[in-house]
């Protein structure tokens, strides 16, 4: 097997054993990088010097004794994550130059942790969008098809790990942009409890919705991960004063007697993959047979979601991308007046998902409109909170698809706005109601494409998910996998 | 209740957005589709519902009114179009 291919705490092992170094396993993932993202298109920006220049002080670091798991390990960030001195442009051509003076606190932690970072990665633009092709740069190519999208908006950081360039890499999950790319890329996604790790540093699309979590090539990977991140600051002031679990060892506890939910809502007659229906399906099976309680659950607002999602996240939208104006950072393009230099510079730095999406969230914000589309949505928020609360009295966990399909061809969605917003139809309540969820393999479909079981939890019960979804995974070889590129 | 293109360019306007008669048009056809699928929400009886603008039960977190160092002034006009004297240099206001 070649060092690539290992998972991040296999790699560990070998660190701990000195049977490779950092630098090993560095130059290992920058050679990755250079032979495969040609194709692949996961990185926008590759730091190299910097990475080896990190792989040697986390060498130094282990020498003197230090033995985290995440010492030396090369990782790959989304580019919404400021990095300080590191261009970070959100894919959008309004950043195309912004250099951040500071660190995200997800970015500190990680170096505080002693991670390598081998890069920063493709993304729909400010995060809008769930196939990665809003970017303004460039379109990544799933590792398992490279016709075929591996998913957004978190595309290049899921794609990244499942081709082997980054033992693990951190994304961001708004309506789904980490657990759909999951899905569709055959790796693990979690997206946290919303208030679980800290938002500071990391650009803003929607503030109650926005939430950074891990991807993993399986369960204890994402676990390690989301130890080294999560945890209160006093610079996220939404972020929650909750302690961290030892996530690694939460999971590996017993699973019988945890009761899985699977709500009717989530398997409609139109509109979800057969062989979907039936991977997900078998894996609740698989579930029960190793010991968990499974039950029916409805979940009656759930199919509100979608229509709720696009008035509160372009709303929220409208106002955090307000400050992209020429004046600070960023895209100038000259005016006339001030409000001309705005208008001009906005015009030619944000594509048009992102135009669409402002002027959805100014209109619904507007005077006249609000109580109708913003209110209204912030009560369906609170139905739908009440409907996951419900549920959780009777279940642990639901298990619903991650995804209505497998990964669909490049270009295939990009002329009807709608029906890209449509493949987040699964995810998208779990943001609005704040809980976590988690996506892991569990088939493939004839044609060779992952598909992926979606796993929601109650609030800061990320070792709950972690268990049902460590249990599964281990009785299965989906995990095993590699895609051949 | 579809957009009409007028309420486009009012949209546009606020969210201070330069958009062509072409985007217009677009942009109008594609955000009344959009809006038409959001009106599925006026199905649901919300009269009695409180609206829940966040699912955690923070209330008035705060820190203590210190000075503690923050960004020089150098790194702040580090990523400035047009720096000038310590400042953001922008065409005329009024």
């Amino acid at each position: 097997m070649e060092l690539f291919e290992l998972t991040l705490h296999e790699a560990a092992e070998r660190l701990r054993s000195k049977a490779v170094s950092s630098v090993d396993l560095t130059k290992a993932c920058l050679a990755r990088i250079q032979a495969v993202d040609p194709k692949v298109q996961a990185f926008l920006t590759v730091t190299g010097d910097q990475a080896l220049q990190a792989a040697q002080a986390a060498d130094a670091r282990r020498a003197k004794g230090e033995t985290g798991s995440l010492l030396g390990m090369p990782i790959a960030l989304k580019d919404n994550h400021c990095t300080e001195g590191v261009k970070t442009t959100c894919a959008s051509k309004i950043l195309y130059n912004f250099i951040p003076p500071y660190n995200a606190t997800v970015v500190e932690k990680l170096n505080a942790a002693g991670a390598v970072s081998v890069g920063k990665t493709n993304m729909d633009e400010f995060a809008m969008g769930s196939s990665t092709e809003t970017s303004a740069f460039q379109k990544t190519h799933n590792p398992w098809d490279l016709d075929r999208v591996p998913g957004g908006s978190s595309g290049g950081s899921a794609a990244a790990v499942s081709a082997g360039e980054a033992y693990a890499s951190l994304g961001s999950d708004t309506g789904g942009s980490i657990r759909q790319p999951a899905s569709l890329c055959g790796i693990v996604g979690l997206k946290p409890t919303y208030g679980r790790v800290s938002r500071y540093g990391v650009i803003a699309f929607a503030s109650s919705l926005d939430q950074i979590g891990p991807f993993g090539k399986d369960v204890e990977d994402c676990g390690l991960m989301l130890g080294a991140i999560a945890g209160q600051d006093p610079r996220d002031s939404t972020s929650a004063p909750m302690a961290v679990p030892d996530y690694v060892a939460e999971m590996k506890k017993p699973l019988k007697g945890l009761r899985i939910g699977v709500p009717k809502e989530f398997f409609p007659a139109e509109g979800l993959d057969p062989e979907v229906k039936a991977s997900v399906l078998k894996a609740v099976e698989d579930l029960k047979a190793q010991g968990a309680e499974v039950k029916d659950v409805s979940l009656p607002h759930a199919p509100y979601g979608l229509a709720a999602y696009y008035i509160l996240a372009p709303s929220e939208a409208s106002s955090n991308l307000a400050r992209y104006d020429g004046v600070r950072f960023g895209l100038r393009v000259s005016g006339e007046n001030i409000v001309d230099m705005y208008s001009k510079t906005r015009a030619a730095g944000f594509g048009p998902e992102v135009k669409r999406r402002i002027m959805l969230g100014t209109y619904a914000l507007s005077s006249g409109y609000y109580d109708a589309y913003y209110l209204k949505a912030l009560k369906v928020r609170r139905l739908l909170k009440q409907d996951y609360d419900k549920a959780f009295e009777q279940v642990d966990v639901i298990a619903t698809p991650t995804a209505p399909t497998p990964a669909f061809k490049i270009g295939d969605k990009t002329d009807d706005p709608l029906a890209m917003y449509l493949a987040d139809v699964f995810t998208i309540s779990i943001n609005i109601a704040g809980v976590p969820g988690l996506s892991l393999p569990c088939g493939f479909s004839k044609s060779g494409l992952p598909i992926g079981l979606q796993l929601i939890g109650r609030p800061f019960e990320e070792g709950t998910i972690f268990r049902a979804a460590w249990h599964y995974e281990q009785s299965q070889d989906w995990h095993n996998r590699r895609p051949k590129l | 209740m579809a957009l009409t293109e007028k309420d486009v360019r009012y949209v546009a306007k606020l969210s201070r957005l330069e958009v062509t008669d072409e985007e217009t048009t677009r942009y109008t056809q594609q955000l009344s589709s959009i809006l038409t699928y959001i009106e599925q929400l006026n199905a649901l009886d919300t009269k009695d519902v409180e609206p829940l603008s966040h699912v955690l039960d923070l209330k008035n977190v705060f820190r203590e009114d210190v000075v503690t160092p923050s960004l020089t002034q150098a790194q702040v006009l580090s990523n400035a179009p047009e720096p000038q004297s310590g400042h953001f240099k922008v065409p005329k206001i009024m």
